[in-house]
């Protein structure tokens, strides 16, 4: 659709119960426009859309209004149209209108952003400012990258998550569990006029009724769209109910008989039946109830006195139409415990009943996965029943460890050697070798010739070693030793402490955030690593400014401090040379993500 | 004689191996401070003054060549007078013999010598002496080391170190040349040995006297010079590279500079890394 704007006549309202004020209402692109009918009416809007945070909209019905909710961050726009068509045509316009005014509020603010500056909700707004606010390190850092240009808002907050997200996790709700009574006892309520009865049915209930039951919900799958209408279907889950609950076997067989899709609920579920069996197979194999029970005949009715089996033949063609009580109740509890294992809204019956099935069918097959579970059942066995003393001693299962034949390792090591010393380097020698063996010749027989020198040092030069030599060691031994509580920074004068502080904390921060930009695989990250460089080359004078600065005495203190934080940046500038050389060389490859 | 039972523990005796680097490329290139005549001189005094601290002191040294390393001195052994005469005599036939084994004649650099061969020989020795003779001296092994760290060299030398560590023989290091060497500081770090970079190599031998002389029980009592930062890199198994960040074999520790499917040490099998997958995915959203 691209009509460029949309006139309807409309009821402006300002709650639902409002009676409304009549009038035009005008959209374009960018905002809407209402004009009451009544000139003299002082309702007269006019607002953008990109304002409007959502829609919503009201059901669709004969006899209900046909209205339109426009949402806002605080208050919200309600119009009412004559028919439900203009309704349609309206809301599919400012649905595209929001869209429209978010893509182009986006990439105003930065271009080369990764994400378009997300929508923040104002209660993310302001935790993000409570954030700043208590911590005055975090605001100095913001300040000094986001604002300075170096980071956009964004990434400065992307490596802080954790931060925003501590105080998200106090809000997050608990997950409603099933409710523990059983569907099976609604009681239908009926009108005692008729022979109607009446069962209420919500959501709610059909989930669970799912999740207990997955014949009813497979069913569900096959028939509703094709052969019956989700009413029909209901009615007839309902009156399989009922047969069950005046418990008239006979009656409940004649009727399946009759309509196989009653049958379905009738018999016992299969896919329950099935899983109930997985579930048996891996209980301990050595188990056996029938056993048990003959040690221990009190639980027996008649006290193991044999009974008459009383089971007729007319009961077992009855069989799979019975369904004991325990059964339901058992069945209802593992339900419960459970849990709800799915994440959807119980609006929607179908989805509701084709997400359970997806997840049960998931499950089912991780364990069917294992093929041989037959085998790993006889193994149990086996290890059950083993008896101990005629076994040989078990080994527990390792690994076994291959070491290579290690001369490979140490052959390849000394060819490596070998080419390393014919490798070219750096520094160049003025001599080839066999010129250098005879110069070192030549030292010995000069010193074998002349003897030791006499003095072996002289005073002035053994008299500096010593000053330099005791003078680091003292500084460091007065000045780090006299108080281990004491660190060096606090003998700093408190303006070199604190820009030292705030330099360490910055660097960190840029690197965090260029190490974490590699391996470069868009432009983005290009520009954003070349940004950090530069931010961290600016960094670079200063702290040499700081080193110089203080006096002679500490700056041997100063310059330790200041070397650790000169590595780190060196290291980084150096990957990012390495980077570009690289880079320069393969132009045009795309890089692999292998740095 | 004692029986060799019953052995002298003396905490103020010292057996003391120092390796001299002889890498005649080093020497005759411009990253040497100071000539090896100099050098020689500087150290052999050095020798004399600790055989001179203490009678039963023992001393002896090892060349580290380019090709080879060899024991060129014993101060157990020959007799005391003429040590240095000995000792450069030695040294002149092990500089000969290391030249017979230099194969190829047109190197580019100064190349690095064998640190490793050097330090496994000394440790070795020290073994010998601790399980063969009367004594049981402190021992030591101080590294006087100027060539460039050879990464292809680093399995070996970490080994040494740590086969140190485990007999409690603290490594000295004394680095001559102009940059410092990570293999020696990692050395020294582990074996809780001294690292010193002389600045004015004039005064080698006060730098000797003043922070290498001094036998271990003594050091608990002194105050020595502590280096500044340790350069902890490791170098790759697969290509030798000094590397800062890597891949690590969680059977054998192995080291690699890159991906491999398996590790050429012990051959497990290594899945497809997660974390690469997913910071691809991560990097193509926007």
């Amino acid at each position: 659709m691209t009509d460029a704007q949309v006139v309807k006549r409309a009821k402006y309202k300002s709650t639902v119960k409002d009676a409304g004020v009549r009038g035009i209402l005008k959209m374009t692109r960018e905002r809407f426009v209402f004009m009451p009918n009544d000139p003299s009416s002082s309702v007269k809007l006019n607002v953008e859309f990109r304002l409007i945070k959502g829609h919503k909209s009201s059901k669709e019905g004969s006899n209900r209004p046909a209205l339109l909710n426009l949402t806002q961050d605080q208050g919200n726009y309600i119009f009412e149209f004559e028919s439900f068509s203009d309704r349609e045509l309206c809301r599919d316009f400012v649905a595209k209108a929001i869209a429209f005014s978010a893509e182009i509020g986006g990439p105003t603010s930065e271009k080369a952003a990764p994400l378009k500056d997300e929508q923040l909700s104002s209660a993310e707004m302001e935790r993000r400012i409570k954030l700043l606010q208590e911590d005055s390190e975090l605001q100095k850092l913001h300040k000094q990258f986001v604002i300075g240009g170096v980071l956009s808002e964004t990434e400065f907050w992307a490596t802080r998550k954790k931060l925003l997200d501590v105080n998200v996790t106090r809000k997050v709700k608990q997950r409603v569990g099933l409710k523990s009574d059983m569907i099976f006892n609604v009681k239908p309520s009926s009108d005692g006029q008729s022979n109607r009865v009446t069962f209420n049915l919500t959501p709610e209930m059909i989930h669970q009724i799912f999740a207990e039951k997955p014949a009813v919900r497979q069913a569900y799958l096959n028939f509703v769209p094709n052969k019956m209408t989700e009413k029909d279907f209901w009615t007839k889950y309902w009156r399989a109910q009922y047969l069950h609950s005046t418990k008239n076997i006979v009656a409940a067989a004649a009727e399946a008989a009759e309509d196989e899709e009653l049958a379905v609920f009738l018999r016992q579920d299969a896919i329950l039946a099935s899983e109930i069996r997985q579930k048996i197979r891996k209980v301990d194999p050595t188990l056996d109830m029938e056993a048990d029970e003959g040690d221990d005949y009190t639980h027996i009715s008649g006290h193991g006195l044999a009974t008459e089996d009383i089971k007729d033949e007319l009961e077992a063609q009855y069989e799979p139409y019975k369904r004991s009580f325990l059964q339901d109740i058992n069945r209802h509890a593992a339900v419960v415990l459970e849990g709800r294992t799915i994440d959807v809204e119980t609006g929607d019956t179908r989805t509701v009943a084709e997400a359970l099935a997806s997840s049960k069918r998931l499950e089912l097959a991780k364990e069917a996965s294992d093929v041989n579970t037959h085998q790993e059942r006889l193994d149990r066995i086996t290890q059950m029943t083993e008896i101990e003393d005629l076994q040989a001693p078990r080994e527990p299962p390792v690994a076994p460890l291959c070491i290579k034949d290690p001369r490979d390792y140490f052959d390849s090591q000394q060819v490596k050697t070998l080419n390393q010393l014919s490798g070219t380097r750096q520094m160049k020698s003025r001599l080839s070798t066999s010129e250098a063996y005879d110069s070192l010749r030549a030292y010995i027989s000069e010193i074998r010739s002349v003897g030791l020198s006499d003095p072996i040092v002289r005073p002035e030069v053994a008299f500096k070693v010593f000053n330099s030599l005791t003078q680091n060691i003292s500084s460091s031994k007065y000045q780090l030793g006299k108080n281990p509580h004491e660190s060096i920074l606090d003998t700093l004068p408190s303006v070199t402490k604190e820009e030292l502080l705030l330099h360490w904390t910055s660097i960190q921060e840029l690197l965090k955030h260029f190490w974490s930009s590699y391996p470069i695989t868009t432009s983005y990250l290009y520009t954003k690593v070349s940004r950090l460089r530069d931010a961290m080359s600016q960094i670079y004078p200063k702290l040499q400014e700081i080193k110089e600065s203080v006096q002679s005495d500490s700056r041997h203190q100063v310059s330790l401090l200041v070397q650790p934080m000169l590595q780190a940046l060196d290291a980084a500038f150096a990957h990012y040379e390495l980077d570009q050389q690289k880079r320069s060389a393969k132009s045009g490859e795309k890089p692999n993500g292998y740095v | 004689m004692t029986p060799v039972s019953s052995k002298q523990y003396a905490d103020d005796v010292s057996l003391l191996m120092v390796l001299i680097d002889t890498n005649p490329l080093f020497w005759s290139s411009s990253a040497a401070p100071l000539s090896f005549s100099k050098f020689l001189s500087q150290v052999l005094s050095f020798l004399n003054s600790i055989l001179l601290l203490n009678q039963l002191n023992q001393v002896m040294v090892i060349a580290t060549g380019l090709n080879s390393c060899d024991y060129i001195y014993d101060s157990s052994k020959g007799p005391t007078s003429q040590r240095v005469e000995s000792l450069l005599q030695k040294l002149e036939e092990f500089v000969v013999k290391d030249e017979e084994l230099n194969k190829d004649d047109s190197v580019d650099g100064i190349g690095s010598s064998l640190l490793s061969g050097s330090l496994s020989m000394a440790l070795c020795s020290i073994q010998r002496i601790f399980r063969s003779g009367s004594l049981h001296p402190q021992p030591r092994i101080l590294c006087m080391h100027g060539s460039q760290d050879g990464p292809g060299q680093y399995v070996a030398i970490m080994n040494s170190i740590f086969s140190a560590q485990r007999s409690m023989v603290p490594i000295d290091s004394c680095v001559i040349g102009s940059q410092h060497s990570a293999f020696l500081q990692q050395a020294s770090y582990i074996t809780g040995g001294v690292y010193l970079k002389p600045q004015h190599l004039d005064g080698l031998f006060q730098y000797l006297t003043t922070v290498f002389a001094t036998d271990l029980h003594s050091r608990s009592f002194l105050q020595l010079p502590k280096p500044v930062g340790v350069d902890f890199r490791a170098s790759c198994f697969c290509h030798k590279n000094t590397i800062d960040m890597g891949y690590i074999c969680s059977v054998c520790l192995s080291i690699f500079c890159k991906h491999h499917k398996k590790c050429s040490t012990c051959g497990s099998a290594f899945g497809q890394p997660q974390t690469v997958s997913t910071s691809n995915q991560k990097r193509k959203a926007p």
